[in-house]
């Protein structure tokens, strides 16, 4: 998924390497809350923490999964790191896992380093973090509901990253392709990825959970009130810092407005992808399948595996899915706006009360 | 940091590119990337020109050319991405060998295949000559701000040792028998994911705990600030400069 040098032209990549600074420069305020608990007393636990988590995502991006005859594929590691510690410190650790991955081991150039760390650092986590904390709203506040957040979550945040690279390409990319057929065939592929990743971080976050509650960012507010033993009997503790009870959210309304948007946005690009496809007809005329299988197995994980090699049937399925996602996404960042105003909102009233 | 902190594509030696100060050798390495990036695709000559350059850096630095071309291989996703390039590009048709391509994919493929390899070469060099500590001691005194690079800094001083980890729990897991074989055993691959992620977490409270009780207030001290000579700098800069006249003609011509 590394992006070369060569690969976007010159401006493009400056614009993105501006967007990557500033998202860093966000994320280490961001973070000082995230890891110290306050902006001001956490300043010196943001390395330490941050950089171990940054060489845990370093390693678990060499864990290989299996699937099946040979084949395997590995973590991306933004919507896990995004759940596990926070998206702010997500942001951080993948920039630097990035950082570090280019000016180390030459993977991904480093004229594309800003492409790289906004497309598979900033895209990703935030897609994941605004889909988990809208479904955090609809789903149920118990374990399996932050296990199916996180999987859709997952999910939805790589073919997000591969619409964003798609996007990144058809501004600034060297070389003309047609770009509506990149886009179905990267999110079609990455769909399919997505599954894997989805699986693979909603298991990993359901281990963490069923150990150490207490570390996963996405799930607090899940902890059971603390019990005291007196006299035989339980007594509630004292809570620590009572938190503000969550204002009753339009529930009813927000699912009844998503399965529509879902189910519009399905059926309309099934009927826009309905007409013939010439990538398709092409990949199959020149016989770039048998082309393009010798090279399945290097680039299984990247986000052009299997480029432009999807049959008919599945690039119109793909068309409703890229549907699909596009507006789970633009929903989810919406709510995700939405919810963090709110948030602020409600903060400013109820400090103005106290 | 001891010798056994050194990365894989490091290569320990002695000579004047392994003794430049780190923040030259970057701003060498992106100077000259950027000028490669910006020279059009029709001026072939000028990339075989490019490839000589780094040869001749390579040689310079005692790297052998074995080395430097297995490392390539990073590369190779997108060149799989660059030889679809000619089938799939819409333009003016040209045959090969019976085989009908897009001259514009061509173009589109042979430009990412010439500047994603020089690229890649030239961030091989610089990692084969430039120690991991070094490199981030050159990026902090290029100016890369003070907390990306104790992030950056800790992340390479706890890698191998999460790694290491990662992999014992695998040799347990191996030798208790087990063997993943298919997505049925994602499970406790994934659980083995967790803890690592918890060790990892807990290991990270640790070492900040003990750099509190050792004085720790959220930055480092800089100890190594040896003046940069002009001489160090014209010897780095001198692969870039080199360059510039190349991709100048190259957009003449």
């Amino acid at each position: 998924m590394h992006v070369p040098d060569g690969f976007i032209n010159a401006p493009v990549s400056a614009a993105a390497g501006v967007v990557a600074a500033a998202a860093v420069a966000v994320s280490l305020r961001g973070a000082r809350k995230e890891l110290g608990g306050s902006p001001e007393a956490g300043g010196d636990r943001v390395a330490p923490l941050a950089g171990l988590v940054a060489a845990f995502v370093f390693a678990v991006q060499m864990l290989n999964f299996p699937v099946a005859a040979g084949t395997s594929g590995h973590l991306l590691g933004g919507a896990l790191a995004a759940i596990l510690v926070g998206p702010w410190t997500g942001v951080l650790c993948i920039a630097v896992v990035l950082l570090m991955q280019g000016v180390l081991f030459a993977d991904g150039g480093l004229t594309a380093l800003g492409v790289n760390i906004t497309v598979m650092g900033v895209v990703t986590v935030v897609a994941a973090y605004a889909v988990f904390r809208g479904l955090r709203l609809v789903l149920p506040r118990t374990r399996g509901g932050v296990t199916a957040a996180t999987f859709v979550a997952a999910l939805v945040s790589v073919p997000a990253a591969a619409a964003a690279f798609t996007l990144v390409y058809a501004v600034g990319g060297t070389t003309d392709v047609p770009v509506g057929k990149v886009l179905t065939a990267m999110v079609g592929v990455h769909v399919l990825i997505g599954v894997g990743e989805a699986a693979i971080t909603a298991l990993t976050v359901g281990a963490v959970l069923a150990v150490r509650p207490d570390l996963v960012h996405g799930a607090r507010g899940l902890t059971a009130p603390l019990k005291l033993r007196v006299g035989g009997e339980l007594v509630d503790a004292a809570p620590a810092a009572p938190e503000a009870p969550a204002p009753k959210s339009p529930r009813k309304l927000w699912i009844g407005g998503v399965v529509t948007a879902l189910v519009l946005a399905g059926v309309v690009s099934f009927y826009a992808s309905a007409s013939p496809d010439g990538l398709e007809k092409v990949a199959a005329d020149q016989g770039i399948d048998a082309k393009a299988d010798q090279y399945e197995h290097a680039t299984a994980d990247s986000p052009l595996a299997d480029y432009g090699v999807e049959g008919v049937e599945s690039a119109r399925l793909s068309g409703g899915l890229a549907g699909v996602i596009g507006v789970g996404a633009t929903l989810a960042v919406g709510t995700g706006a939405f919810w963090a105003v709110r948030r602020r909102r409600t903060e400013n009233t109820g400090g103005a009360r106290v | 940091m001891g010798a056994g902190h050194a990365h894989q594509l490091y290569r320990r030696g002695d000579s004047p590119v392994h003794g430049l100060p780190p923040h030259t050798k970057l701003v060498a390495v992106l100077g000259f990337v950027l000028v490669v990036v910006a020279t059009p695709r029709e001026a072939v000559w000028a990339f075989a020109l490019y490839a000589a350059l780094l040869g001749a850096v390579a040689a310079r630095a005692r790297v052998p050319a074995g080395f430097l071309l297995r490392r390539l291989a990073i590369e190779i996703p997108f060149v799989a991405f660059a030889v679809l390039m000619p089938f799939v590009v819409p333009g003016e048709q040209t045959s090969v060998l019976g085989v009908s391509l897009s001259v514009p994919g061509l173009w589109g493929a042979w430009n990412i295949l010439a500047k994603g390899t020089l690229g890649v070469a030239a961030s091989v060099l610089l990692a084969a000559t430039t120690e991991l500590r070094a490199l981030i001691l050159g990026l902090q005194r290029l100016g890369l701000p003070s907390p990306i690079v104790q992030i950056a800094s800790f992340m390479i001083r706890y890698g191998d040792v999460i790694t290491d980890e990662m992999r014992r729990m695998s040799v347990a897991r191996r030798s208790r028998g087990f063997e993943a074989r298919g997505v049925r055993h994602w499970g406790v691959l994934a659980k083995s994911a967790g803890a690592l992620f918890i060790r990892s977490y807990e290991r990270g409270e640790r070492v900040h705990l003990a750099m509190v009780s050792r004085g720790y207030t959220g930055t480092m001290p800089l100890l190594d600030e040896r003046p940069t000579t002009r001489a160090q700098w014209a010897a780095a800069l001198a692969l870039p400069l080199a360059a510039l006249p190349i991709c100048i003609l190259g957009r003449t011509l």
